[in-house]
């Protein structure tokens, strides 16, 4: 008889699969890219880190949440308080504290201490959104998303209200936004083999008996909330310092859509459906962006009217949904071996909405 | 006693407003379970029909020029038309699928549909003036009304009893009840699946109809966010109303509409601009305390 194999032996793969390949893509990009195709790349990378935190408590706990960008605005406006020069600070941001007013400080100290602010908001407002489950949660992750877009956009002398906050150093460039990504997926990993991770994932699968079995639904539902509000409020952080500037428009509507459509296109249950939702989107619209711009045949270019981009990535994300409902990864992992649980439970699966029917 | 009239009409009318929004998506998702995002996009494209595509600034009304005995038919039967369109060409793929993945592609019809108008209009406001003489005020008990709110409060009352004669008396409405309440067990007796979406598809559309025309007639311009607002405050209410309850929609529709308006008028001064917050968060509490809705139907309880 062979020794039970442990689950990280089992599955430590895919994070080191997924981190390589993103290696290779900065590697790539860096040495041949333009300066533009590497600002995509690093906005890819951004993007991976909140899809992958989206992953962590959407994935793991099958509720879809519309309200964690919330912690992106958190987190952006973090950094940007903790970065800008207080010269800058004092015109702009009259209203904040004097301490932080005066303060200033380097950008790796900066953005954890913006991970850490969101995270410790997502555990305050998390013990009370937590109770409700099904759609109930979902809206009221929306609601959550409305109160801190509203309170960002209209307390002008904290925020700077619907304008933006310019002066965050951009320290961004494709190693910095590799290294997030790495981190991101990492914990998320981290995450989904601990002890919390796999009784979340069995209140996902089988709520009753999850239940009954001792687990505290709530409990290690709140625990993801926090652990996905970190990965998100580190990405807000470096987003900041990508754009550098910050403003609340941002961080609403449109990205939470395009963020979930991206987790979803890619396989929601799955760490690697997470990052190959981003890359696959990411890639569509940059060949979109070229081909809008234009192809040289023969002397001529040939261009695609402006706009046609949105139009092409939506009607593409619409046929993937209809043929790969469960989406690219059809919501595995990549591994060398199939997860041994996987295997067992063969079974279709089941969303956040089915205590509906 | 004239503020809290004038209060009493815009909550009334706003809440109109969302009631409507939240008919649109209650109708749809009481019989496929799908909460369509699109909804909004179908709001702002209803306006945009009477529109020539033209980027100019300056908006080239074309089918807006009407009377209004033809032009309210013909955008009726637009929204109608886009919706069934919309149905039998996107929606009818995802019957079986999770009810995430059909969000997440009416959320992608939305935006093409978004930026198809972006490409047809840029994203410029036009302004439109349909039937100026709504907006002077009328005289009721001391308070001056714009005349538009009494016509929207109305036409919503009218929508309602009409709504309701239709589910309540007719084939039609009873089928489309049954496959609401158990939709494969409808299927079972006879009611005809396809039929009952479309129908259902061919109404909301014609809501989001109805939804355009007022805000066009209210703001006079042409927007391609127009509909985005209400779609949300009208997606929160259905969920507030308890979802797939119709007379829940409706009334947590009025009831979002009438918390805006008192706390408009009843915050200090500088938390104004916070209107939306307490609103949002008025909601979360609502959740907390009845995380089923406020109205929600026996059929929705979780079975174990």
């Amino acid at each position: 008889m062979s020794q039970r194999p442990s689950v990280i032996r089992q599955t430590i793969i895919t994070p080191i699969v997924l981190i390589v390949a993103l290696l290779i893509m900065a590697a790539l990009s860096y040495q041949f890219g333009s300066r533009a195709f590497n600002r995509t790349v690093v906005e890819m990378f951004i993007n991976i880190m909140v899809v992958v935190g989206l992953y962590v408590f959407v994935g793991n706990s099958g509720l879809l949440s519309f309200g964690h960008i919330s912690f992106m605005c958190l987190g952006a406006y973090m950094t940007a308080w903790l970065t800008i020069p207080p010269v800058m600070k004092s015109i702009t941001l009259k209203g904040l504290p004097a301490w932080l007013l005066h303060t200033q400080l380097p950008m790796w100290v900066a953005t954890p201490i913006s991970g850490l602010f969101a995270a410790v908001f997502a555990l305050i407002v998390g013990r009370i959104i937590m109770r409700l489950s099904g759609i109930a949660a979902s809206i009221a992750t929306f609601g959550l998303l409305g109160v801190i877009n509203n309170v960002y956009s209209n307390w002008d002398s904290v925020t700077g209200g619907q304008g933006s906050i310019v002066g965050i150093p951009p320290t961004m460039n494709v190693w910095t936004g590799w290294i997030g990504g790495a981190v991101a997926i990492a914990i998320a990993y981290l995450y989904s083999i601990s002890r919390s991770g796999l009784a979340l994932r069995a209140t996902r699968d089988e709520s009753v008996a999850a239940s009954a079995s001792g687990i505290d639904i709530v409990r290690e539902r709140l625990i993801a909330f926090v652990v996905s509000a970190f990965i998100i409020g580190l990405a807000g952080a470096l987003y900041a310092h990508f754009l550098s500037i910050v403003n609340p428009g941002a961080f609403y509507l449109r990205t939470t859509f395009i963020t979930l459509s991206m987790l979803v296109v890619g396989g929601m249950y799955s760490l690697s459906g997470a990052v190959s939702g981003v890359v696959a989107i990411s890639v569509l619209i940059e060949l979109f962006r070229d081909l809008e711009k234009g192809v040289s045949l023969g002397g001529h270019t040939i261009g695609l009217p402006n706009g046609v981009q949105e139009i092409a990535i939506g009607i593409i994300t619409i046929v993937i949904l209809m043929y790969l409902p469960t989406g690219l990864t059809r919501n595995q992992e990549f591994s060398w071996r199939r997860w041994p649980l996987q295997r067992r439970l063969a079974r279709p699966v089941q969303t956040a909405l089915k205590e509906l029917h | 006693m004239r503020e809290l009239l004038q209060i009493i009409f815009d909550a009334l009318s706003l809440g109109s407003l969302y009631a409507l929004g939240a008919l649109g998506i209650a109708l749809i998702f009481g019989v496929m379970r799908l909460v369509n995002f699109a909804h909004g996009d179908f709001i702002a494209f209803c306006v945009f029909a009477m529109l020539w595509p033209s980027i100019d600034a300056a908006a080239i009304v074309f089918a807006g020029q009407l009377p209004f005995y033809l032009l309210i038919p013909l955008l009726l039967a637009i929204g109608a038309a886009l919706s069934i369109l919309s149905e039998i060409v996107v929606f009818r793929r995802f019957r079986n699928a999770n009810p995430a993945t059909m969000m997440i592609a009416s959320f992608a019809l939305g935006f093409v549909i978004r930026h198809l108008l972006l490409m047809l209009f840029s994203s410029r406001p036009k302004s439109i003036t349909l039937w100026p003489s709504l907006g002077l005020p009328v005289e009721f008990l001391g308070a001056h009304i714009p005349m538009l709110q009494v016509v929207t409060i109305i036409i919503t009352l009218a929508v309602l009893v009409i709504l309701v004669l239709f589910l309540k008396r007719t084939r039609y409405g009873l089928e489309m009840r049954a496959a609401a309440d158990n939709f494969t067990m409808a299927r079972m007796l006879g009611v005809r699946a396809n039929g009952v979406i479309l129908l259902a598809f061919a109404i909301s559309g014609m809501l989001a109809a109805a939804i355009g025309l007022i805000l066009a007639t209210n703001s006079g311009t042409a927007d391609i966010g127009m509909g985005a607002n209400v779609m949300l405050i009208a997606f929160i209410a259905t969920v507030i109303g308890g979802l797939g309850s119709i007379p829940g929609a409706v009334a947590a529709g009025f009831l979002i509409g009438a918390a805006s308006v008192v706390f408009q008028a009843t915050l200090p001064h500088d938390a104004r601009v916070f209107r939306d917050a307490f609103v949002y968060g008025a909601v979360i509490v609502v959740l907390l305390v009845r995380p089923q809705g406020l109205f929600a139907p026996k059929s929705a309880k979780q079975r174990v």
